[in-house]
């Protein structure tokens, strides 16, 4: 401070000040550091939590009853914190709430480590969580928080997936820029991507036949939903029939503007450069349209 | 078949975003206990359960019939799971039919599930494998180029989709369970919705919902209650990738169909039938599925639909619970259909009770329209 009228003082008792808590307030924090929490019971019946030494209500002394409340109670008024100071008892945003313990009559303060604003209000059932080492404080009771209701459950299943077989046919043509169908001998149809078996005969499929990478656009979708692991929104997914293939491959369409598509568009693959290409559908940028005139479907 | 079968109990969950309140255990007892009182049984009256879900990747839960034996009272009886994608809950009481059909089991109790906030089915349905694009995001990127082609074969106008999801919605407000209760929804709502997957629009899509259901079914002798009778049951399957495969109107659909009408002796269904319970997803199927089914000529179910004749008090009400539309706990979404087509019959429906219904259909389907399930339901025995 450069203003000389202006001094930092500190007021503060050397060590802290000792009180002395008298048998009421001792047994309660004595009760606290064993891990439990302890009401007192007036004259009248009711519970007091936390305890009084006299009844507030009559002003006699309350009875030697000490009575176990708790633990978990019902959070009746709270107040959301979202920037705690340094001396609040959590450096996180959290609720101060009023609590009524099971089997008390009056509500304690103390923080609610929820979360959210959302998770807390009148009505929240809420649990202790205890310091991990207890002397006999207030502070015994790190906060309350609200009850388990739900566990995550995180589930990975690594799988190391090997393309051999009829997929491994299609991709080593998909390398080389070509479609690789089969033609089932029972039915004469032909099916792209290359399998084993004819679906609908149930017979293997022997005879490879090579397609060109040219096709029709049957049907197709605008998707606006995005995905991260699709293409950005909007992309067409269309069913384009390869010429001379008698099922529809599912592939991006390009090229062209989304609203643009239309059913019965005439559409040719569009590779990669040579150079970057691999056993992958990425291969394929999109199929874009080749400007004949639409098929009529 | 030998042996009669009666649905004879129905129980459902209040079908919502988050059940945050229960586990997957307490989800299906809910469901199981309200099917179990409205039988006036309890588990010890239970010969065999049958449980149904969709892929286990959407809780992240292998085997979960075997987690869901204690919660199900099946300790000590015969449990098995079902599994058929989108169409397992109208599977899963066909299985538990057939148990009954057979003569093999008494009374069996079959419950359907999906908690679908416990994960993303967009995510679980979109594994993105490598080698291949990735192109198809969630069952509404796999659904929108066959709606696309159904629209341009029929030369559907373009608001009929938008109809069908008002009505369903309408109908959702009648019925206590429904997940989506929308006030006011109309076309001007739906219309105002995003395109997530042109040509399907936000609201012409199902929501994600946590929920269960479950049915006790019963051979005659074991009756209790209001039967509703089994008059039909049927499942049919076909390869995805089929060369020719129609997949505006499945070659599956139709042949299951046609084998339940023949069962319980329907020739006209949308005169015979008083109401049915189909899965539509995808407010678009609703058009589909009328022809696919037979309530209508070939490229003119779009008109049923804007007739007004499957609305509520149309002649062939489709959906009056608010449907898949209006509540989509997947694995269960098929048999609330069946359960939903009972009650119906039972005359148990509530507010959305069709008067007078006698013969109902319930119906499901799954995987990329490759799985169908099919039941007919009367008041009368067959």
């Amino acid at each position: 401070m450069s203003d000389p009228l202006t001094a930092e003082h500190v007021l503060e008792f050397p060590g802290g000040y000792t009180r002395s808590t008298g048998p009421v307030i001792g047994r309660f924090l004595t009760e606290l550091r064993a891990g439990r929490i302890v009401g007192t019971r007036t004259a009248g019946g009711r519970v007091l939590v936390p305890p009084l030494e006299y009844d507030p209500a009559t002003g006699d002394p309350v009875t030697g009853e000490y009575v176990e409340v708790g633990p978990a109670g019902t959070v009746t008024a709270c107040a959301w914190v979202a920037e705690p100071r340094p001396e609040h008892p959590l450096d996180r945003p959290f609720a101060w709430a009023l609590i009524q313990l099971d089997g008390a009559d009056t509500a304690l303060v103390h923080a609610v480590d929820a979360g959210n604003p959302k998770a807390v209000r009148p009505g929240t059932r809420v649990w202790p969580v205890w310091r991990g080492e207890r002397r006999g404080h207030i502070t015994d009771l790190s906060c309350f928080a609200p009850e388990v209701t739900r566990i995550v459950s995180p589930v990975r299943v690594p799988y190391t997936l090997r393309a051999g077989g009829a997929l491994g046919v299609f991709l080593e043509g998909i390398r080389r820029g070509v479609f690789i169908g089969g033609r089932c001998a029972s039915c004469g149809k032909v099916y792209v991507p290359y399998r084993l078996s004819c679906p609908q005969c149930g017979v293997a499929i022997g005879e490879r036949v090579e397609l060109p990478d040219t096709g029709t656009v049957t049907t197709f979708a605008i998707n606006n939903l995005p995905d991260p692991r699709a293409p950005e929104v909007p992309f067409v997914s269309a069913y384009v029939l390869l010429d001379g293939a008698d099922v529809p491959l599912i592939a991006l369409v390009g090229g062209i503007p989304a609203h643009e598509v239309r059913q019965g568009m005439r559409v040719r693959a569009e590779w990669v450069p040579e150079s970057e290409r691999t056993a992958s559908m990425a291969n394929i940028r999109w199929f874009a349209p080749t400007g004949e005139l639409d098929v009529e479907l | 078949m030998a042996e009669r079968c009666a649905v004879i109990g129905v129980g459902q969950t209040h079908y919502t975003t988050k059940r945050r309140d229960v586990s997957i255990a307490g989800l299906v007892r809910e469901a199981a206990l309200r099917a179990l009182e409205d039988a006036g049984l309890t588990f010890q009256d239970i010969d065999a359960v049958v449980i149904g879900k969709a892929p286990d990747l959407f809780e992240g839960v292998m085997m979960p019939e075997a987690y869901l034996a204690d919660a199900l009272g099946a300790a000590g009886k015969p449990m098995m799971r079902v599994h058929t994608a989108g169409s397992v809950g109208g599977s899963t009481a066909l299985v538990g039919a057939g148990l009954i059909q057979s003569g093999v089991h008494e009374r069996v109790l079959v419950v359907a599930f999906e908690k679908q906030s416990e994960s993303n089915a967009t995510w679980a349905l979109s594994t993105h494998l490598p080698f291949s694009s990735s192109l198809v995001v969630g069952a509404g990127g796999y659904f929108a180029p066959h709606i696309r082609e159904y629209m341009r074969r029929s030369g559907a106008p373009g608001h009929i989709g938008v109809l069908v999801a008002v009505k369903d919605r309408l109908n959702a407000l009648k019925n206590p369970y429904a997940h989506l209760r929308i006030p006011g929804i109309d076309r001007a709502m739906v219309e105002s919705t995003p395109m997530l997957w042109e040509p399907i629009r936000y609201l012409e899509t199902c929501p994600s919902s946590d929920g269960a259901c479950a049915i006790v079914l019963s051979s005659e002798r074991a009756a209790t209650g209001t039967p509703a009778w089994v008059h039909g049951a049927a499942m049919r399957s076909e390869p995805i990738f089929r060369a020719g495969r129609d997949t505006v109107s499945p070659q599956a659909g139709k042949d299951c169909a046609a084998d339940v009408y023949r069962q319980a002796g329907v020739t006209d269904p949308r005169r015979r039938l008083d109401v049915a319970e189909v899965y539509v997803p995808f407010s678009w199927y609703e058009p589909m599925w009328l022809e696919n089914l037979g309530f209508a000529a070939e490229g003119e179910g779009w008109k049923v639909t804007e007739s007004g004749a499957t609305a509520l008090d149309g002649d062939i009400p489709w959906n009056p619970s608010g449907g898949v539309l209006s509540s989509n706990p997947i694995g269960a979404s098929g048999l609330i259909r069946f359960a939903e087509a009972a009650l119906q019959v039972r005359g148990a429906a509530g507010d959305h009770q069709v008067d007078g219904a006698r013969l109902a259909l319930g119906h499901a389907y799954g995987g990329g329209a490759q799985f169908f399930a099919m039941w007919i339901v009367g008041r009368e025995k067959p």
